[in-house]
C-alpha cells in the first residue's frame, strides 16, 4: 500500500544563537532566568524605543551559513513581518523577507545502510524570538488566561529552511541531528531541543511514487522532540494517504502536533492564513557584506563533522556510519582522538565499537550529555590491555566497563578487587569440567545422543562456577575432553 | 524684570543665569505665573511639570552658587516637550486615551541631552493624536488655539509646543516634524520651526509615527535660539540605527547680514491654485528681502512635487500601522475592561484608545501593505521617493537653498476642515517633499495676512543645516515679523 | 479606487480594528476617496526606478554584544494593566 506514495517533506528550524545579549538590544540572552528581568523599552516594545543590530549575532548567523555551504548574501537587510499575538511586543517581528542573510546550501547525511544523501539548504535568516507563554496545560486554547514572560523576546534566531529534499521519518530524523551537530560543532548555539534553542515546523505532503509533481502540503507546528518529528511525520503521511485513497483532496492547513495524543490538528486553514504584510525594516540600515568579511569568518569556523567523518574514515578506517556516530558530536570524536593515541590506530575499530555500542548506550540510559562521558579514554583502553593480555575475557570486559562507569576506577583495579581475572589454567578447567559432566548424568546422556546444546550446556556450568572468568574456547575445548573421557570409560 | 521674564530669549535667559543676574527659580516661577495666565485661553500644555521644574532650577541654583562653571548652552531655560517624546517620570500620552496616564521608565536622547545641557523642563504640550495631523483637533483631550485668534486652529502636529512659544509660555520648545509637524504650526503661530536633516537628532524615545520621516526639532522666536536648541539635541546616538552619527558644525552668528554668493531656487509648483493671495505675496515680498541681501534667486521647477503627496499618504500610514501595532493593551496603557479572548481584547482596546484620524491612517496603511497591494502601493510610493529625492538632489546642484511659502493657507477655523480629511492633507504640500527627501528646513515668520501670521520655508541640502540657519538669520536680521507678540485678548490680535 | 465595506472589514480585522457599522460606512468613504487621490502617483513612470527604504546611506550599524542592564521588574509591571506571578497577564488565547 504505502509503497505507491512518496513523501516529501521540508523542515523549518528555528535556532537560538548563544550570544550575550538579545538581538535587538542589550538585554541578557539567558535561558531560565526569573520572568520579565531580562526585558528593556526595545524588546518590550516600549513607546519610542529602537532596535540596533548585535554585531555577534550577525556573526553567527553567517558563521551558521558558511558551516552549512551556503552562500552569503552580499547585500541584506531585514524587514517586519506584522501579525498580532500576545508574545510579540510590537506586533511585528523583525526577520527577513527577500535577502535573506544566507541561501543555497546544503546537508549530507548517512543513512544506516550506508548511502548518503544531499538535503538542500533554501536559506537562513536572521530573526528575533518572541516571548514565552504560560498557561494551564498543553493546549492554550483551552485555557482561560495566559500569562506572558517576555525574558525570551528578542533573543536572536536564525530559521534554517530546507527544500522539500526529505523522503522519509528516518531522513527527517538524521538531517536533524546532523544539523544539529553542524551547528554545535560551529558554536553558535548550544542546540537544546528540550530549552528550546532548537525548535521545527514540518511541511509534508505526499505524492504517486514516480509523480514529479507535488502534493498538497500541510504544515506541521509544536514538534518538540527529534522522536516527535518522526512521530508526527508518521502520522501525517498515513492521515494524507487515508485521504487520497478515498478520493478525497488534502486542505493545505497548519497543524498543531499533538504528542501525547500521537495526532495532528487542525489550527488554521489556507484561508486563515496570515496576511504578513511585510515591508523593509525602516529603523535598521541594510547589511553589506564583503568577501574579506566572509573570509574573517570562514576561518573561524572550527573543523566541521563532515571533514572529522572523513578523517575518522581515511585514517582510521571507520564505516560511514560508525564514523558519523562518532564525529555528530565534537566531544565523541576528541574522545575517540585520545583513545587511539593511547592505544594504537590498530585497535581504531574495536574502540568505535566499544564507544557506540557500549558507551553510548550507557550514556542514553543514564540520560547523559556528550560534556559528561563517564569513562575515560585511558579507562577504556586499559580494559582493552587486559583483554589482549588474556588477563579477562571479552565477555567480562562488559562487566568490567560497566563496573568502571559506576566506580570511575580503571580496569586493572576493578579486576584485582573483583577477581575477575580469567581462569584459563587448563588443570584446573579440566577438574571442575569432569565434576560437571560427573554430577549430571542426564545431560551427559543428551550429550551422548548427539544433541549438540548438551555441551554448551556443561560450557555454561563451567562458567556459572568460575563467575564468567572461564575463557569460553578454553572451557569448551576441556569439556569436549571430559565428555569424551567419560564416554570412553564406559 | 519679573513681568518680562517670559518674553526674554533662550540665549539671554541663559547669559542671564551664568551671569547671576536672574537664579533659575525666578525664571521658573516667572514662566509658570505666565502659564498660569494663558493656559486657559491657548490650552498648549497636557501637562505642566511645575513641582518637577522648580526641584530642576533650584538644583542648577545651587550648583552656580557652589562655584560650578560646567553649564551647557540651556543651562536656566524653560523648554517645553512635545507629548510624544518620553520622559523618564512624567506622563507622555501623545495626546491619546491609549497611553493615557502612561509614565515612561525612560528618557528619550533629546531628553537626556536637554537636561544635560541645564534645560528646565516646563511640561508636555499638547499635539495631534500620535503627531497625526496638521491642526491639533485630533488630541484626545482638548484644542490648542491658535493665540493669534483663539478661534482658529495652530496648526499641527506640534500644535502645543508652537502655541506655547508663540503665547510667550515658553521661550522653546521641542516638536517632531513627519510631514510638516513643526513647520507648518510655526508658520501658522508666526514662530520658527526647524526640521533638521534626517538622522542628525535621535528618535531613540520619540514615540514613532513613521519611522523613516519623523525627526525632532526646535520651536523659538528666532533662529538663534533654535539653533541653540538644535546644537544640543543633535549629535550621535548609538541606540538609533537611523542616526548619522554626526554633529553639525557649529552655528556661528555675528556680522553684517549678507547673502552674497548665495544661489536660491524659488520652485514654482509650490505657488500652485491653492496658496492665499496674502501668503503669495507675503512671500514674493520676502525673496525681494532675500534679494537685497545678495543672494541670487531663480525660479526653478520640481515636476515631482504633487506626487510627493500621494507617496506620503502611503508611506506614512503603512509605517506607522506597524509602529502603532504595539499597542495592544498587554504591556502598558489603555486595555478595555470586556473581552471574547485575546483577539477580541485587542480589537476593542485599539478601538477604544485610537481616535478617528488615527484609525484612518492605520486603515490605510495596512491597506496598502496587504497582499495583493504591496507593489501597487507601498513599493511604488517608495519608488516616487526615489524621483522626488533625486529631483531635490538635481536642484542642490544649482542651487545652496530652495524658498518656498511653508503652508499656502493661513491658520483656518476651528472646525472647518475636520470634515474632509483629504483637504488636510492636501494642505500639506510645501512641507511633505521635505520628509521624503530627508532634508533640513526651517520656517521663519514672513508677515502677516488679515492678521494671520505667514511662514517662508527655507529647504538646504542634507547635513548643511547650519548653513541653512545662516540664511535665516540673515533673514531675521533685516526684518522684523519675529518680534511680533499676540496680546491675546479674548479674540486675538497683534501686538507690534 | 473605491473600496467595498467588505475589504474595509477585512483590513480592519488585519489591524485589529473594532468598528462600528457607522464607522465602516464613514471609512470606506473617506478611505476610497483618498486612495483616489494617491493613485495620482500612477502617473508618473517609476520602470526601473529603485525604491527609497532609507534615505541616509548608511550601513552595517552594529553594537557589541555587551549586556547592559535590564529595567527592573517592578517598573516593568507596575503599568500593566494586568499581571499575575511576575507575568503580564492576558485574556484567553483563541487562535486568530
Amino acid at each position: 500500500m504505502s509503497e505507491r506514495w512518496e513523501t516529501v517533506i521540508g523542515l523549518e528550524v528555528h535556532v537560538e544563537l548563544s550570544t550575550e545579549t538579545k538581538v535587538w538590544c542589550s538585554c541578557k540572552n539567558e535561558f531560565g532566568a526569573e520572568p520579565n528581568t531580562n526585558v528593556c523599552p526595545v524588546c518590550l516594545a516600549l513607546p519610542g524605543s529602537l532596535p540596533v543590530l548585535n554585531a555577534q549575532a550577525l556573526e553567527y548567523a553567517i558563521r551558521a551559513g558558511l558551516a552549512l555551504n551556503c552562500k552569503i548574501q552580499r547585500y541584506s537587510k531585514f524587514d517586519r513581518k506584522n501579525y498580532f499575538y500576545a508574545d510579540l511586543p510590537a506586533g511585528y517581528q523583525i526577520s527577513q523577507y527577500d535577502l535573506p542573510l544566507c541561501y543555497d546550501g546544503y546537508v549530507d547525511i548517512t543513512k544506516k545502510d550506508g548511502t548518503t544523501r544531499r538535503i538542500r539548504i533554501k536559506r537562513i535568516h536572521l530573526e528575533n524570538d518572541a516571548g514565552k507563554l504560560l498557561h494551564a496545560g498543553d493546549d492554550v486554547t483551552a485555557a482561560d488566561y495566559s500569562l506572558v514572560d517576555f525574558n525570551r523576546a528578542g533573543v536572536p534566531l536564525i530559521e534554517i529552511v530546507t527544500e522539500p529534499d526529505i523522503r522519509s521519518a528516518e531522513e527527517a530524523g538524521l538531517f536533524l541531528q546532523k544539523l544539529r551537530s553542524i551547528i554545535k560543532y560551529s558554536g553558535v548555539s548550544d542546540v537544546k531541543m528540550e530549552e528550546g534553542s532548537m525548535r521545527c515546523d514540518v511541511n509534508i505532503s505526499v505524492r504517486p511514487a514516480g509523480s514529479s509533481e507535488f502534493g498538497v502540503r500541510s504544515e506541521l507546528k509544536n514538534v518538540n522532540s527529534f522522536s516527535a518529528v518522526v512521530r508526527a511525520i508518521e502520522y501525517e503521511r498515513k492521515r494524507h494517504i487515508a485521504i487520497l485513497e478515498e478520493g478525497g483532496q488534502v486542505e493545505q492547513e497548519t497543524r498543531s502536533w499533538r504528542d501525547a495524543q500521537g495526532i495532528s490538528v487542525l489550527l488554521r486553514s489556507k484561508e486563515d492564513a496570515e496576511d504578513y504584510r511585510y515591508f523593509p525594516e525602516p529603523d535598521l540600515p541594510p547589511v553589506v557584506i564583503s568577501d574579506a568579511d566572509i573570509e574573517r569568518v570562514r576561518a573561524a569556523l572550527p573543523e566541521l563533522p563532515d571533514a572529522v567523518m572523513a578523517r575518522l574514515m581515511n585514517d582510521y578506517g571507520l564505516s560511514a556510519y560508525d564514523a558519523s556516530i562518532i564525529a555528530s558530536e565534537r566531544e565523541f570524536a576528541q574522545w575517540f582522538l585520545q583513545a587511539v593515541e593511547l592505544a594504537g590506530g590498530g585497535q581504531a575499530k574495536t574502540i568505535a565499537n566499544w564507544q557506540i555500542n557500549e558507551l553510548n548506550r550507557v550514556m542514553n540510559e543514564k540520560g547523559l550529555g556528550p560534556e559528561q562521558i563517564p569513562v575515560t579514554p585511558e579507562q577504556l583502553v586499559g580494559m582493552l590491555q587486559l583483554i589482549d593480555k588474556g588477563t579477562i575475557t571479552g565477555k567480562i570486559a562488559k562487566t568490567v566497563f560497566e563496573k568502571m562507569v559506576e566506580t570511575g576506577k580503571d580496569a586493572e583495579t576493578i579486576v584485582k578487587e573483583e577477581g575477575l581475572t580469567q581462569v584459563a589454567d587448563e588443570g584446573e578447567l579440566l577438574a571442575i569440567a569432569r565434576e560437571v559432566v560427573a554430577a549430571n548424568p542426564k545431560v551427559f546422556e543428551d550429550w551422548k545422543a548427539g544433541k549438540q546444546s548438551a555441551a554448551q550446556w556443561f560450557v555454561g556450568q563451567i562458567m556459572k562456577r568460575t563467575r564468567g572468568r572461564a575463557n569460553p574456547q578454553l572451557a569448551l575445548k576441556l569439556v569436549t575432553q571430559a565428555l569424551e573421557e567419560q564416554a570412553a570409560k564406559e | 524684570m519679573a513681568g518680562i521674564i517670559h518674553k526674554l530669549s533662550a540665549a539671554r535667559l541663559n547669559r542671564l543665569f551664568l551671569g547671576g543676574e536672574l537664579s533659575a527659580v525666578e525664571i521658573t516661577e516667572s514662566v509658570l505665573s505666565r502659564i498660569a495666565e494663558v493656559e486657559p485661553a491657548v490650552g498648549a500644555f497636557l501637562t505642566v511639570t511645575a513641582e518637577h521644574a522648580l526641584d530642576r532650577a533650584r538644583k542648577l541654583d545651587a550648583r552656580r552658587k557652589a562655584g560650578d562653571t560646567e553649564f551647557g548652552p540651556l543651562a536656566g531655560v524653560p523648554i517645553a516637550l512635545k507629548d510624544n517624546i518620553c520622559t523618564c517620570g512624567i506622563e507622555t500620552n501623545c495626546a491619546s486615551r491609549m497611553l493615557k496616564g502612561w509614565v515612561p521608565p525612560y528618557d528619550a536622547t533629546v531628553v537626556e541631552r536637554l537636561r544635560a545641557s541645564g534645560a528646565i523642563i516646563i511640561g508636555k504640550t499638547n499635539m495631534d493624536e500620535f503627531a497625526m495631523g496638521s491642526s491639533g483637533e485630533t488630541s484626545a483631550f482638548h484644542v490648542t488655539r491658535n493665540p493669534w485668534d483663539l478661534d482658529r486652529i495652530p496648526g499641527g502636529s506640534s500644535s502645543g509646543s508652537a502655541a506655547a512659544v508663540a503665547a510667550e509660555e515658553v521661550p522653546v520648545a521641542l516638536g517632531t516634524d513627519t510631514g510638516g509637524s513643526i513647520r507648518q504650526p510655526a508658520a501658522l503661530t508666526g514662530v520658527v520651526g526647524m526640521k533638521p536633516t534626517y538622522g542628525y537628532v535621535s528618535r531613540y524615545g520619540v514615540v514613532a509615527f513613521a519611522s523613516s520621516l519623523d525627526q525632532v526639532g526646535p520651536i523659538g522666536h528666532d533662529v538663534e535660539d533654535v539653533a541653540r536648541v538644535f546644537q544640543v539635541i543633535a549629535g550621535p546616538d548609538r541606540r538609533d540605527s537611523t542616526n548619522a552619527g554626526r554633529t553639525p558644525p557649529e552655528v556661528k552668528f555675528g556680522g553684517e547680514p549678507s547673502l552674497k554668493g548665495v544661489r536660491l531656487g524659488i520652485p514654482r509648483e509650490y505657488f500652485g491654485s491653492g496658496i492665499e493671495d496674502g501668503v503669495k505675496a507675503r512671500i514674493e515680498e520676502a525673496i525681494r528681502q532675500l534679494e537685497d541681501l545678495g543672494a541670487a534667486v531663480e525660479e526653478c521647477s520640481l515636476p515631482t512635487t504633487e506626487y510627493a503627496l500621494s507617496a506620503y499618504y502611503i508611506i506614512a500610514p503603512a509605517e506607522a500601522s506597524a509602529n502603532l501595532a504595539r499597542f495592544d493593551g498587554v504591556r502598558y496603557g489603555h486595555r478595555t475592561a470586556q473581552a471574547n479572548g485575546l483577539h477580541d481584547m485587542y480589537s476593542k482596546t485599539r478601538a477604544e484608545g485610537f481616535g478617528p484620524e488615527v484609525k484612518r491612517r492605520i486603515m490605510i496603511g495596512t491597506y496598502a501593505l496587504s497582499s495583493g497591494y504591496y507593489d501597487a502601493y507601498y513599493k511604488k510610493a517608495q519608488q516616487v521617493r526615489t524621483l522626488v529625492l533625486q529631483e531635490f538632489q538635481r536642484a542642490f546642484e544649482r542651487f545652496d537653498a530652495l524658498v518656498t511659502p511653508t503652508t499656502p493657507v493661513t491658520a483656518w477655523r476651528l472646525g472647518e476642515k475636520l470634515d474632509d480629511p483629504l483637504s488636510m492633507y492636501l494642505a500639506d504640500i510645501c512641507t511633505i517633499p521635505v520628509n521624503l527627501a530627508g532634508l533640513p528646513a526651517v520656517s521663519v515668520p514672513c508677515g502677516f495676512a488679515d492678521g494671520l501670521p505667514v511662514g517662508l520655508q527655507l529647504i538646504g541640502k542634507h547635513f548643511a543645516d547650519t548653513q541653512l540657519l545662516q540664511i535665516a538669520w540673515a533673514y531675521q536680521k533685516v526684518t522684523k515679523h519675529h518680534e511680533a507678540r499676540p496680546n491675546l485678548a479674548p479674540k486675538g490680535g497683534r501686538q507690534a | 479606487m473605491a473600496l467595498t465595506i467588505s475589504e474595509v472589514e477585512h483590513v480592519a480585522r488585519l489591524a485589529r480594528l473594532s468598528l462600528s457599522e457607522e464607522e465602516k460606512a464613514s471609512m470606506t468613504a473617506q478611505l476610497s476617496r483618498i486612495l483616489e487621490h494617491v493613485a495620482r502617483m500612477n502617473q508618473l513612470d517609476v520602470a526601473g526606478v529603485p525604491p527609497t527604504y532609507h534615505v541616509t546611506p548608511l550601513q552595517n550599524v552594529l553594537r557589541p554584544d555587551k549586556p547592559q542592564p535590564s529595567l527592573a521588574r517592578e517598573t516593568v509591571l507596575a503599568q500593566a494593566p494586568q499581571a499575575e506571578a511576575g507575568c503580564f497577564k492576558v485574556p484567553k488565547i483563541t487562535e486568530g
